[in-house]
């Protein structure tokens, strides 16, 4: 769980995970940016399937990985948030885009 | 000084293998390895339990091997990781599917029934990921992958229950045959035998030359790469007529590919060095092959030690120019599958000076002119 | 793909800390041409990250050693370096190939000399349940409040040792977070063993600013002193964390939202071992280090470690690092400017060496939380419990490498970052020998995950045509 500061002079960038809208500043990673907005995993793992969240930041734990724009495994930790960006959670093994 | 029936130089399969079979038909043997088991080509291979495609010369011992494969758990107490999951051998135009079928036919002719030809639909049942342009294939039902390093170990452990004895760190640097029976000089001791094994992989070149029969063995580094799970696609191993592959989904989603691609090996020192360009080879023709296969992540490249002969085709039999002494090396990137049966027939020819598998174009005389 | 990328460079640097800015700056500044590549979409590496683009408009709250990092960073982009940044290297070769993949392009490319300054990474602290969602590591929180200005918010516990677990307490205070607890994992053993080293401590840069620090963090938060077990417990998320004391051994639990745990950083040791490097283990700092020169010259020629990679000294030294190896290289072209670097960095260096050695005896990492037992995970990414280390070296793996058949302990996406020195200390521990002996996983190229695409699409080799093997 975490609180954005009161102030912050940024721009405002619109996003979605896993379908739902939500929103984050210019210059969050995509890591800051679920954290920032409450999510709880953003993937599963896929030799058990248990649930996980960024815990490095610094682009060496791997939990941080999502799906952006289609392309999975990415590290959303080292990934800037865009405007229009989809992100969705990645369950277990990735399947590949054909 | 240790002394034993029979010295074993090298603790990879073949040399585990030997003694395993050694030792089952009643021998005391020594294994010297001068690093530890399963340190080189054994460990970190792709695992091809391959019957297909085979040098002619090799295939009466890859069929018997393949005999042994499916009792492997019978012979070493661990069922090794072996999968009988297939292996096809991708055609991608016609010329390729024409060779496959004339090589088909001319095995079928010497009673070898193992390599199926298959057209456009039957391939894409064994494949269904396949690309577009391949036109058929060969497949062999019953070949597959096992786990090499775990394979190794597996037959290090069966031979130790039968009492042979392992020394690793122990590298076989010079060879004495005096008052009929063998000394092998390793810095940290001497060995003493009546009968020699040379099973020393990618050195083994080194110990045929001291042997007094030196032969033109290259030792290489074959790359290998393999990827992050990715959700099941491919069961069978794969391969690809005219373009060097090797390819392997595992049952937890990674997957193998590699393929013939020499990096850079120093004998001394142990130490591999990969050559990107040569890996980005492998690279293009898994993605040609498997185009989705084109977003899977690379998460570790690595190359094994590996002797070569230019027949392509080991030096298999005994020595011409020492008595009591045997050899079993430079299996050409391709000696995983053999390792079970080469095992029994070295232990044959040490034990009974006869095997029932036909080994002469295995002989290490093909490489001394005028020999016998 | 980085269209101005050349085909050769006379100084390739790889991170954008305070090593690798000033490292790059003195070559650039010597007319060398230099190319630094980094990970992130902006300098200052972890230490001064979000340095160029922090949104924090109060700069009392991260606190001046922080925006010392300015002043590299302008220095660096006056200087004439080609700085790459969104660029992963993931491969350099002993004779100094570079892989590097940017822009969803991969590419080779060569150079004459290399500096690694790809800095520390937290060390592994392995206690149950710290996988769970709500569970990060110190550093991770403070790269949050860096670049994003974000703050734990609910119920909040800082859980282990060292002088970042205080920086960060106090500088998560000053931007308005509660904290519930600091569980201050600290032994009673290394706080008594530290003492030989106190009077360097004394005279050394970090005495005031430390006490200063823990003093204020002492005011303001509760600190529970001595623990010896840590436990983070919840079902899809952490929930709570028991703990227990060397006063109390019962475990007691508090609930808790988030959890931030830290034992201290080790050096980040994937790309130099990749390359061959030699490394050693080092018992004080509990870690392997790569074996280097006073200029940070590793044992293969061209290549250099500057900063924390190199074994621990903080943030300060880490620049001054740089600038060791930096001269080295620039004394064949400027040798009276690579005079001058050296010696300043050698005087500054001795300067923040003392009281080091008090900081690692004290706040040296109690064995039972480098070493888990039971179900814990000791492999985050495979899964790999102790429980399941230890039985495999019964069945004879005597080291991390051989374990691999068995177990894909170590295969996974981080390569052994989060579980390599955990696994070659339960190794020991279980075999009897020192980690020395044990040794590190055999890593080897790409260090970061690179797509098959990429790799087919590096240039092609008619070389590589011919040399293929029939297998």
């Amino acid at each position: 769980m975490f609180r954005r500061p009161r102030e912050d002079a940024r721009a405002l960038v619109r996003f979605t995970f896993d379908g739902a809208p939500l929103e984050a500043r210019e210059g969050d990673s995509v890591a800051a940016a679920l954290l920032a907005a409450g999510v709880t995993a953003c993937r599963t793992t896929p030799v058990s399937g248990a649930p996980r969240t960024p815990y490095c930041m610094m682009g060496v734990c791997f939990d941080c990985l999502v799906v952006v724009d289609g392309v999975g495994n990415r590290q959303a930790c080292l990934v800037p948030v865009r405007d229009g960006m989809a992100v969705e959670s990645q369950r277990g093994k990735r399947e590949l885009g054909a | 000084m240790a002394t034993a029936d029979v010295v074993v130089i090298g603790g990879g399969l073949h040399g585990c293998s030997a003694a395993l079979h050694l030792a089952r038909a009643g021998a005391s043997v020594v294994v010297l390895e001068k690093d530890h088991v399963a340190r080189h080509a054994s460990g970190v291979n792709a695992g091809g339990v391959r019957r297909l495609g085979r040098d002619f010369a090799e295939v009466p011992l890859s069929v018997a091997s393949l005999e042994l494969w499916n009792r492997i758990e019978e012979l070493v107490d661990d069922p090794c990781g072996f999968e009988r999951v297939g292996q096809v051998k991708v055609a991608e135009d016609e010329a390729a599917l024409q060779s496959m079928r004339e090589r088909s036919e001319t095995l079928r002719r010497s009673g070898f029934t193992h390599e199926e030809v298959i057209g456009r639909d039957e391939l894409r049942e064994w494949l269904p990921a396949v690309a577009p342009h391949c036109v058929g294939g060969v497949v062999c039902r019953d070949d597959g992958a096992a786990l090499p390093f775990r394979t190794t170990l597996a037959f290090r452990r069966k031979a130790e229950s039968l009492g042979v004895r392992f020394h690793e760190g122990i590298c076989a640097q010079a060879f004495e045959r005096s008052g009929g029976a063998w000394r092998v000089w390793s810095p940290h001791g001497t060995f003493e035998g009546g009968a020699l094994v040379n099973a020393a992989g990618a050195w083994a070149g080194e110990i045929a030359r001291q042997l007094g029969e030196p032969v033109p063995m290259a030792a290489t580094a074959l790359m290998l790469m393999i990827t992050a799970p990715v959700a099941p696609f491919v069961k069978p191993v794969v391969g690809v007529q005219g373009r060097p592959l090797s390819f392997k989904q595992y049952a937890n989603g990674t997957i193998m590919i590699g393929g013939g691609q020499r990096g850079r090996a120093d004998l001394a020192t142990n130490r591999t060095s990969l050559d990107y360009a040569r890996l980005a080879f492998n690279a293009r023709t898994a993605a040609d092959l498997f185009p989705r296969l084109r977003h899977a992540q690379i998460v570790r490249a690595w190359a094994g030690i590996e002797g070569m002969m230019p027949d392509g085709i080991p030096v298999i039999g005994p020595s011409c120019t020492q008595e009591r002494a045997w050899h079993a090396f430079g299996f050409s990137a391709h000696g995983f599958q053999l390792g079970p049966i080469v095992g029994s027939i070295i232990a044959d020819l040490v034990t009974r000076g006869a095997t029932g598998l036909p080994i002469t174009p295995f002989s290490i005389a093909r490489f001394t002119p005028g020999a016998a | 793909m980085s269209p101005g990328l050349r085909d050769e460079y006379d100084v390739a640097v790889i991170g954008a800390g305070p090593a690798g800015l000033a490292a790059a700056s003195l070559c650039a500044r010597a007319k060398l041409s230099t190319v630094l590549f980094d990970e992130q979409a902006a300098p200052g590496g972890q230490i001064y990250r979000g340095i160029t683009q922090s949104p924090l408009a109060d700069r009392s709250i991260l606190g001046a050693d922080y925006w010392a990092g300015e002043k590299i960073a302008r220095e660096f982009f006056a200087s004439g370096v080609q700085y790459v940044p969104r660029a992963t290297v993931w491969s350099v070769t002993a004779e100094r190939e570079i892989g590097v993949s940017t822009g969803g392009g991969s590419r080779l490319l060569q150079a004459k000399h290399v500096i690694i300054a790809t800095g520390a990474l937290e060390r592994p602290f392995p206690i149950p349940g710290w996988t769970l969602p709500g569970v990060m590591t110190a550093g991770a929180a403070q790269t949050l409040l860096k670049s994003s200005g974000i703050v734990p918010d609910g119920r909040t516990v800082l859980a282990g040792s060292g002088p970042l677990l205080w920086l960060l307490a106090w500088q998560l205070l000053n931007a308005g977070a509660t904290l519930d607890a600091i569980l201050d994992t600290t032994s009673r053993e290394s706080r008594a063993r530290a003492r030989t080293h106190l009077p360097s401590f004394l005279i050394s840069p970090y005495l005031l600013k430390g006490l200063k620090l823990l003093r204020s963090v002492r005011k303001r938060v509760r600190v529970v002193s001595d623990v010896t077990q840590l436990e983070a417990k919840g079902d899809a998320r952490v929930q709570s964390v028991a703990y227990a004391t060397a006063a109390q051994g019962a475990p007691v639990g508090m609930p808790v939202d988030n959890l931030l745990l830290h034992q201290g950083v080790v050096p980040n040791v994937n790309l130099a071992l990749s390359i061959g490097i030699e490394h050693r283990w080092d018992e004080e700092q509990l870690c392997f280090v790569p074996v280097l020169s006073p200029s940070g010259a590793t044992s293969v020629p061209g290549i250099y470690i500057a900063g924390d990679g190199g074994g621990i000294a903080g943030a300060q030294a880490a620049a001054w690092r740089g600038v060791m190896s930096a001269s080295d290289i620039v004394r064949a072209v400027n040798p009276e400017a690579a005079r001058r670097a050296a010696k300043a960095a050698r005087t500054t260096l001795e300067h923040f060496a003392r009281g080091r050695k008090f900081l690692d005896a004290y706040y040296r990492p109690a064995p039972q939380f480098r070493v888990p037992a039971g179900d814990t995970l000791a492999c985050r990414c495979e899964e790999v419990t102790a429980r399941q280390v230890i039985e495999t070296v019964a069945l004879g793996c005597p080291g991390p490498n051989q374990m691999k058949s068995f177990l894909r302990c170590g295969m996974g996406p981080c390569q052994g970052r989060l579980c390599g020195l955990t696994v070659t200390e339960l190794i020991a521990r279980e075999r009897g020998v020192s980690p020395q002996e044990v040794g590190y996983y055999r890593l080897r190229p790409p260090v970061k995950p690179i797509t098959v695409a990429e790799l087919a699409e590096l240039p092609k080799d008619d070389a590589a045509v011919k040399a293929v093997v029939r297998i």
